[in-house]
C-alpha cells in the first residue's frame, strides 16, 4: 500500500502535432465496481488505457500475524475472514493443512458433510460472482436473480452451522455440527429449482449480443501467461488449462464423485479471453450442481469428527495444501514447531495472483474494459490482502 | 396559445392591458403549468421506473409511501431538497453551479413544441422538429459543463462521453426524421401529426418500409441522446461512479435526473408525434373539450408505452463500450439513414398520394411481429413455472 | 521424470549447491544454498522433463532460533504435475536473497510480500517496495521480534484488553 512511490509521471507525446496529456486517475479504494477496497492508479490516454496499477494493502487484517497467537482450533473463525465470499473452502484449507501436520484422518461422514458444505460455497460465490459481471457491464437485472438464489443457498449453509457468511463450520479433524434433520431433502429440492435456473441465466444474459461484445476478446490471457503468473482456478481454466484440484490433486473425497472440469474453448472470440473466465464459471455451477446430488445422495453414517486433543499440538514440520476454492487453487502453508501455536502461516490465494496480472493484462484496454477484467477474473479484495 | 392570448387581451380577463405586456403574463402562465406538468411527469415516471425495474428484477420496490408508494418520488424530491448544497473547493464554481440549469433550460425548451391534443400546444412552430433537435441540443452544453467544472476526472470522463454521444446521434436522429418530413412537407408537429390518421395503418411507421425502418432509428438514437440504457456511458456508474453528476448534491443532481426521466418522455412524445399517430383519435363527438381530454389520454398512453419500453430495455441490456457506442452509429446508424432517407424520397416520388397495400402489408407485418413477440412472451410465462415465487426450502 | 530424479540431476549439475537429502511428503522439500537460488530454478524451470512452469507459492520464514530466515519456494509443474519445495536459507539480521521475478512474473509480488512482512531484501527484483503495509511503516510485522508501535501516525495502537472490562 504504498501510495507516493507511483510517481505522477505526465508524458507528452506530439503525434501529429498534437501533444497529448497522460491522464492519471485514482481507481478506488471507494469505487464503485471496485469489489470490496481496492485500488487502481490508472495512466490513461482519455478512454484507453496505458497502465492500471494496482495497489493493494486496504483491506489487510493481518490474519497471518493472527494465525501466530490464536492457536489451531482458534484460528478457525478467522479463516473465514480471509475470503468471506466462500468462507467454507478457507475452513477446509485450514482444516486440511492442520489435519496434514498431525496426521489426523477425517471420518468419511465428515468428509461429505465438507464437500456439501463447500459446493454450496462454491455456487454462492459464483452466483454472486456472474451476478456483478453483469451488474459490472451495466446489466443490473442478473444480478439480482443471482442474489435471490444465494439466499437460498445462504438459508442452507445457516441450517448447517447457524451463520450466513462467516461460517466456521469446519473443525480440525472434521466438521462442528452434522447435518440437521430433513437436510438432504431441502437442498435436493433445492438443486431440483436451482438447475434449470442457470439455463434461464444463460438466456437471460450470457448470449446477449452486448454482453458477448464485451467480454469476448477482452483481455485475452494466453495459456503460458496464466501459468506463469500462476493464474488458478476459473481463471486459469478459461486460459484452456484443464487443471482443477479437486481432480488431479484430489482431496477430501472427490474422487468418488462424477464431475468435468470445463475449460475455456473460446466460443465467442479468443481462447483465454474474459468471456471464457466467465463462461467457466456458469458450466462450473452445474458441475457443483452434480457433486452436491451424487454427495447428498450417498452420503454415509458415522462421526462427523474424528477425536482431536483440545491443545492441539502438531509435531514439528511443515504442511502446504491446496483446496480448490471457489477463486481456485487456495494454498495453505503452515509451519509448526511443536507447541500449541502456528509457528508461521500463509495463505496463497488466488485473487492475489489475479491482481498481479492486471498491471501486464490492462495495457492498452479501455476504462470500461478494466471495469469487466476485474468481474471476469472475480477478484475478492480481502483475499488479495489477508 | 396565440389565439388564448388574443382573446384574452381583447375580451378576457387581459383586457385593456398592452399587448406585448399581457403575452408575457401568458407565457409566464403557460410556463408555469407546463413546469408543473413536467416535475409530474418526471417524478412519476422516476416512481414508475423502480416498480418496473423491481418487477423485472424480481424485486417489490418502492412501496411504502402512498399507495404502492406512488408519492414516493415526491419524498424523494423533497429529500433531495432538503440536503446540502455541496460546491467543491476546487470547482469551477460558477459553470458548476450554471450546469444544472442549462441543462434544465435545454430540456424545457423542447415542451414547448410537445403536441398533447389538437389544440394542446404551447407553440406549434412551423420548425418544430428542428427546433426540438436543435434545442435538446443545449442538454449537452449542461452537461459537459457539469464534467469539466467539477474538476474531477471522472465528471470530465462523463461529460466528453456525453458530448461525443449526444453530438454524434444527433445526426441519424435528424437524418431519420427526414424519412417523414418528405412525406408531410412539414416540419410543424401539428403538421405531421395531422398528415397521418387515428387508424395505425395510417400511421407514419406503417406507412412504407423506410418509415419503418425510420422509427427504430430514430428511437434508438433519441435513447441515446437521453443517455438511457445501453447508451448510458455518461453516468455509467460501474465505471465513472456517476459520470457528470458524480460531484453534484441536493437541489442540482436532482435537476439532472428530472431532465433524465422528463427526457425519457420527450422521447415517447416525440416517437409518438412523428411516427405513431400522434393525438390523432376518430371524431366521434363534438364536444371539444371531451375530444381534447381524450386526445390527450391516447397521446399520453402511447408515449407512456414507449417509455414503458424504454425502462424494459434499461432493465435488460447491458452497456456498449465507448468505441462500439460510436462504431454503432457511425458505421450502422449513419449509413442505413442516410440509404433510408433516399428510399424515402424515391418512394414520395414513386407514389405521392400514398399506396395503400404497402401500408396494410406494413400494419398486418406489424401485426405479426406483434404477435410472435407476444406467443414468446406467453411461452415464456407458461415456463416461469408457479414455483417460482416460492422458498424452496421453507 | 520423479522427484528423486530431478534431486539427482540438481546433484550432478550442481554439487554442493543443493543438499544431498530430500525431505519426501506430498510436497518433497530439498535444502538449496540461498545465493544460488536463481540458478537452480532456472535449471528447475527450463528444463525439458522438469518444466517447473508454475510458481505456485513464495514464502518466507522466520526461524529465529537459528538465526536464520528460511524462503519457501513451492514449485509446481502443469506439464509433468510434479511438486518440489526448496527451501533457501539467509541469515536473519541480513536476510538478501536472489530475485526469481525473471523466471516466473508472480514472483514479483510474492517477493514484495515476503520483503514487506519479513524484510528478505530480492537482489534484482524490479520494484521491490512495501505492498500490504502503508509504505511508511517501521519494521517486518512477521519477523518473531517485531514489536509493534505505541502509536501510528497519531493513533494509538494501545487499547485496554477486553478480559479487565
Amino acid at each position: 500500500m504504498s501510495t507516493h512511490a507511483i510517481d505522477v509521471d505526465v508524458l507528452r507525446e506530439t503525434g501529429q502535432g498534437i501533444a497529448t496529456e497522460e491522464m492519471t486517475l485514482n481507481m478506488g479504494p471507494q469505487h464503485p465496481s471496485t469489489h470490496g477496497v481496492l485500488r487502481f492508479v490508472v495512466k490513461a490516454d482519455g478512454e484507453v488505457m496505458r497502465r492500471a496499477i494496482p495497489d493493494i494493502g486496504y483491506l489487510h487484517r493481518s490474519i497471518e500475524k493472527i494465525a501466530e497467537k490464536v492457536g489451531y482450533h482458534g484460528f478457525m473463525p478467522y479463516t473465514d475472514r480471509v475470503d468471506y465470499v466462500s468462507a467454507m473452502q478457507c475452513n477446509q484449507g485450514w482444516a486440511m493443512a492442520c489435519e496434514a501436520l498431525a496426521g489426523i484422518k477425517v471420518p468419511r461422514r465428515g468428509e461429505y458433510c465438507r464437500v456439501i458444505a463447500s459446493e454450496f460455497g462454491r455456487l454462492a460465490s459464483h452466483l454472486l460472482s456472474v451476478g456483478a459481471t453483469g451488474m459490472d457491464i451495466g446489466a443490473v437485472t442478473p444480478f439480482t436473480h443471482a442474489i435471490r438464489e444465494r439466499e437460498y443457498i445462504n438459508d442452507i449453509l445457516e441450517e448447517l452451522c447457524g451463520a450466513r457468511l462467516t461460517f466456521n463450520y469446519m473443525r480440525i479433524g472434521g466438521c462442528a455440527w452434522d447435518l440437521p434433520p430433513g437436510f438432504v431433502g431441502r437442498a435436493t429440492k433445492f438443486l431440483d429449482r436451482f438447475e434449470p435456473l442457470i439455463d434461464e441465466y444463460n438466456e437471460l444474459i450470457s448470449f446477449n449480443k452486448i454482453y458477448v461484445e464485451r467480454l469476448a476478446n477482452v483481455a485475452v490471457i494466453p495459456r503460458e501467461m496464466a501459468i506463469a503468473y500462476n493464474l488458478v482456478g476459473p481463471n486459469l481454466r478459461g486460459s484452456g488449462v484443464k487443471y482443477d484440484v479437486r481432480k488431479d490433486a484430489p482431496y477430501s473425497v472427490y474422487p468418488e464423485f462424477e464431475f468435468d472440469v470445463p475449460v475455456g474453448t473460446g466460443e465467442r472470440g479468443t481462447l483465454g479471453d474474459s468471456y471464457d473466465r466467465y463462461m467457466v464459471r456458469m458450466r462450473e455451477m452445474k458441475e457443483s450442481c452434480k457433486i452436491l446430488r451424487q454427495a447428498l445422495a450417498g452420503i454415509p453414517e458415522g462421526p462427523v469428527v474424528a477425536k482431536v486433543p483440545r491443545t492441539f499440538r502438531p509435531p514439528v514440520g511443515e504442511a502446504y495444501v491446496r483446496v480448490e476454492a471457489s477463486r481456485g487453487d487456495m494454498g495453505w502453508f503452515v509451519v509448526s514447531d511443536g507447541t500449541a501455536f502456528p509457528y508461521r502461516v500463509h495463505i496463497r490465494t488466488g485473487s492475489f495472483a489475479a491482481m498481479a496480472i492486471i498491471e501486464e493484462l490492462s495495457k492498452g484496454l479501455m476504462i470500461a474494459d478494466l471495469v469487466a477484467v476485474i468481474a471476469t477474473l472475480d477478484i475478492v479484495a480481502p483475499e488479495v490482502d489477508r | 396559445m396565440q389565439q388564448f392570448a388574443d382573446y384574452l387581451l381583447d375580451e378576457g380577463i387581459l383586457a385593456g392591458l398592452p399587448k406585448s405586456l399581457g403575452y408575457a403574463l401568458v407565457i409566464a402562465f403557460f410556463a408555469f403549468v407546463l413546469l408543473n406538468f413536467i416535475m409530474l411527469v418526471a417524478g412519476v415516471t422516476s416512481w414508475l421506473e423502480r416498480r418496473v425495474w423491481a418487477r423485472i428484477q424480481s424485486r417489490v420496490g418502492p412501496n411504502r409511501v402512498g399507495p404502492q408508494g406512488a408519492i414516493q418520488w415526491l419524498a424523494d424530491g423533497i429529500k433531495n431538497i432538503m440536503k446540502e448544497d455541496i460546491v467543491p473547493t476546487a470547482a469551477d464554481k460558477p459553470l458548476f453551479k450554471a450546469a444544472p440549469y442549462l441543462a434544465m433550460i435545454g430540456f424545457f425548451g423542447a415542451w414547448a413544441c410537445v403536441p398533447f391534443g389538437d389544440g394542446l400546444i404551447i407553440a406549434d412552430l412551423n420548425v418544430g422538429v428542428l427546433y426540438i433537435t436543435a434545442v435538446t441540443g443545449l442538454v449537452v452544453v449542461g452537461i459537459l459543463m457539469a464534467g469539466w467544472s467539477s474538476n474531477n476526472k471522472w465528471a470530465l470522463l462523463g461529460g466528453m462521453r456525453s458530448a461525443a454521444q449526444i453530438v454524434s446521434y444527433e445526426i441519424p436522429a435528424a437524418i431519420a426524421v427526414n424519412a417523414v418530413i418528405v412525406l408531410t412537407g412539414t416540419l410543424s408537429m401539428q403538421g405531421i401529426i395531422r398528415a397521418q390518421g387515428w387508424a395505425p395503418w395510417n400511421w407514419f411507421l406503417f406507412d412504407n418500409p423506410f418509415t419503418f425502418v425510420a422509427f427504430f432509428i430514430f428511437f434508438v438514437a433519441l435513447l441515446a441522446e437521453g443517455n438511457r440504457t445501453p447508451f448510458d456511458l455518461p453516468e455509467a456508474e460501474s465505471e465513472l461512479v456517476a459520470g457528470a453528476f458524480t460531484e453534484y448534491s441536493g437541489l442540482r443532481s436532482l435537476l439532472f435526473f428530472l431532465v433524465e426521466w422528463g427526457n425519457l418522455y420527450i422521447i415517447g412524445a416525440l416517437c409518438t408525434s412523428l411516427f405513431l399517430g400522434g393525438w390523432q383519435t376518430p371524431h366521434f363527438t363534438d364536444n371539444g373539450f371531451v375530444l381534447g381530454l381524450v386526445q390527450f389520454v391516447v397521446f399520453f398512453l402511447k408515449s407512456y408505452f414507449l417509455v414503458f419500453v424504454a425502462m424494459w430495455i434499461r432493465a435488460t441490456l447491458p452497456r456498449v463500450r465507448v468505441d462500439q457506442l460510436m462504431s454503432l452509429c457511425w458505421k450502422y446508424l449513419v449509413p442505413i439513414s442516410f440509404v433510408n432517407l433516399l428510399g424515402a424520397m424515391l418512394w414520395v416520388v414513386a407514389f405521392p398520394h400514398g399506396f395503400l397495400p404497402a401500408r396494410l402489408g406494413m400494419f398486418l407485418f406489424g401485426i405479426m411481429v406483434t404477435i410472435y413477440f407476444l406467443m414468446r412472451v406467453a411461452f415464456h410465462l407458461r415456463r416461469a413455472r408457479p414455483e417460482m415465487s416460492w422458498n424452496p426450502i421453507a | 521424470m520423479t522427484v528423486a530424479e530431478i534431486h539427482r540431476l540438481l546433484r550432478e549439475r550442481l554439487g554442493t549447491i543443493v543438499s544431498d537429502e530430500l525431505k519426501p511428503g506430498d510436497w518433497p522439500v530439498c535444502e538449496v544454498r540461498g545465493q544460488s537460488i536463481a540458478e537452480v530454478c532456472a535449471i528447475l524451470r527450463d528444463e525439458p522433463g522438469i518444466a517447473f512452469d508454475c510458481l505456485s507459492n513464495l514464502t518466507a520464514v522466520d526461524r529465529k532460533a537459528a538465526d536464520t530466515i528460511e524462503v519457501y519456494y513451492h514449485l509446481f509443474s502443469y506439464a509433468h504435475g510434479h511438486r518440489l519445495v526448496l527451501r533457501a536459507s539467509t541469515p536473519r539480521p541480513d536476510p538478501i536473497l536472489p530475485t526469481v521475478t525473471h523466471l516466473w512474473p508472480i514472483a514479483d509480488w510474492l517477493e514484495r510480500e515476503a520483503f514487506d512482512l519479513l524484510g528478505v531484501r530480492f537482489t534484482g527484483h524490479p520494484d521491490l517496495r512495501r505492498i500490504l503495509m502503508p509504505e511508511d511503516w517501521v519494521g517486518h510485522p512477521l519477523r518473531k521480534d517485531f514489536v509493534e508501535p505505541d502509536e501510528y501516525h497519531g493513533i494509538s495502537t494501545r487499547r485496554e484488553s477486553l478480559l479487565k472490562l
